[in-house]
């Protein structure tokens, strides 16, 4: 058995060596396909903060009415939290809100003046709330408008900004699918390529494997060196591709930054390496690996 | 060891064997004689299960060949050696590699194949060039390394399809003669063949073929044919 499994592998290597030319070009495409893929990897990261950016600036905050009890007002907070949809509720009291106020206008004498003459704190209690998703912010909306909520709230944000938070929320949700469905796409395409590029490699080799059969190698023996040739393939071309991305990334980094000015590309990029190498690697040796094992089960007939 | 019992064997409405049905003996040196498109070619592949008949049983030993199953065929194949016109020889390997093959899919053990495979390529005349790859070798240097592939295994029969179509007269002989050893050394051998002076200088069995159909059977047999 261990034997068997080392002249596999000892053939697997020499008809890799042997065919170099075949070998260099297969490898080639596959690179091809792992940059797409490790492409769509880092798409789909720099994609996903930037909806989540989007997603966080989205949210329904409520004035409560003067005259109401901080403790009914804490209720309101605890009930809406026990809602499926509701990922976290901020409470902002009257004191806590004209600090606030105040932090973001430190330099503004005209402000500071026009508080001074008020004497009194004329902002309000509030509750910031944010949902998992932004499509149910109309559902949050539709529990505060509840006529038994009247008497203590004074204003819901959702009411105003309804038609901007709602295409926010179509904005983010098509951006998801559109991510998803273009993954799908050019993942396919590439694995299509992939496939068909190993297809062509091993139809040049269809007379030895039917040598092979002729002189009575099993069905295992033949296929399994076309099987470490794919998985070599595939490791070579994943390796590549991560080393062909770094300095991409490190070049690309700074405009990244400069669009979404909370991403550091190059810092997820080097932080997630091994990662990265490891996804590749599964895309890659997975496509080595099943494009051979399909292929040769085609000349292994007669 | 081998039956062919009526079998017949169609592409399309086309019988190129028909009801062929004859035995050969362990040991035996048979010649299959006939023009081309005569069917022997075609009852050789069914022999070695690259075919399958039409009609009728095809009998090797202990096996029923027509009824093998694509995965048992390996196991078959393994108890032949089978050398043909084109050789047949893995090209990006060495003449020793070649040889080494058979032996490993045969499971052979390593210390083995050390220790036979440049016997049996100095047997076949080609110890100085064991080391070189098949494209730098000559047709008739191909072909030794196609019988050393053939032999190593001391399979129960040699099966050759026309093996000196490609080679000049001196390399021919060369290559009967290597035959003749074998089967004296007491493995089967099976020579399909249109070479009417090795058939008639041979002075062994023939099976002549004709139109598909078997039309003579004589031991010691010369190659006549209309």
């Amino acid at each position: 058995m261990f034997t068997t499994f080392y002249r596999i592998i000892k053939y697997g290597f020499q008809n890799f060596s042997r065919n170099y030319l075949v070998s260099i070009a297969t490898i080639l495409v596959l690179l091809l396909a792992v940059i797409v893929f490790e492409g769509l990897l880092i798409f789909g990261v720099v994609g996903q903060k930037a909806i989540d950016l989007v997603q966080d600036k989205i949210d329904i905050s409520i004035d409560f009415r003067e005259t109401v009890p901080e403790d009914e007002m804490l209720k309101l907070k605890s009930s809406l939290e026990g809602l499926s949809e509701v990922k976290m509720v901020e409470y902002i009291s009257k004191d806590e809100a004209l600090e606030r106020f105040r932090e973001r206008h430190p330099e503004d004498s005209d402000i500071a003046r026009a508080l001074e003459e008020i004497g009194d704190n004329p902002l309000r209690a509030s509750l910031n709330i944010k949902a998992y998703n932004p499509k149910d912010y109309s559902a949050i909306a539709a529990y505060l408008n509840n006529e038994s909520l009247s008497p203590i709230i004074e204003m819901i944000s959702y009411n105003q900004n309804q038609l901007v938070i709602d295409r926010l929320a179509k904005i983010v949700d098509i951006g998801r699918q559109a991510g998803f469905l273009l993954t799908i796409l050019l993942a396919t395409v590439a694995s299509i390529v992939s496939f068909n590029t190993i297809l062509l490699a091993i139809y040049s080799s269809r007379e030895e494997i039917g040598i092979m059969r002729l002189v009575g190698a099993s069905n295992a023996f033949i296929r399994g060196p076309y099987i470490v040739i794919g998985a070599i393939y595939g490791f070579l071309a994943a390796a590549a591709g991560v080393i062909i991305t770094i300095p991409f990334v490190y070049f690309v980094s700074p405009f990244v930054s400069v669009l979404i000015p909370e991403m550091n590309l190059w810092g997820y990029f080097i932080g997630n390496l091994f990662t990265i190498l490891g996804y590749n690697l599964a895309f890659a040796v997975t496509i080595g690996v099943v494009s051979s094992f399909v292929v040769v089960k085609r000349y292994l007939k007669g | 060891m081998i039956t062919f019992n009526n079998v017949s064997k169609k592409y399309g409405s086309n019988e190129v064997v028909k009801e062929a049905s004859f035995k050969i003996n362990p040991g035996e040196f048979v010649s299959l004689v006939g023009k081309s498109g005569a069917g022997k070619s075609t009852l050789i592949k069914m022999l070695i299960g690259e075919e399958k008949p039409s009609k009728g049983r095809v009998i090797f030993g202990q096996y029923e060949v027509n009824k093998l199953s694509n995965k048992e065929l390996p196991e078959l194949r393994r108890h032949m050696g089978v050398i043909f016109q084109d050789f047949r020889l893995l090209p990006k390997k060495t003449a020793y590699e070649n040889v080494v093959f058979a032996m490993e899919v045969a499971g052979r053990p390593q210390k083995e194949i050390d220790e036979v495979t440049p016997q049996v390529l100095d047997l076949v005349g080609l110890a100085t060039k064991k080391h070189n790859f098949i494209h730098e070798l000559s047709g008739g240097e191909r072909q030794r390394v196609a019988i050393a592939r053939a032999m190593v295994n001391h399979p129960d029969v040699i099966i050759a399809d026309e093996p000196t179509g490609n080679l000049d007269p001196i390399n021919t002989w060369g290559i009967i003669n290597l035959l003749m050893k074998i089967n004296e050394l007491g493995t089967t051998v099976i020579l399909a063949t249109h070479n009417k002076e090795i058939v008639n200088q041979l002075e062994k069995r023939v099976i002549s073929m004709e139109d598909g159909k078997v039309i003579r059977d004589d031991e010691k047999g010369k190659y006549i044919l209309v």
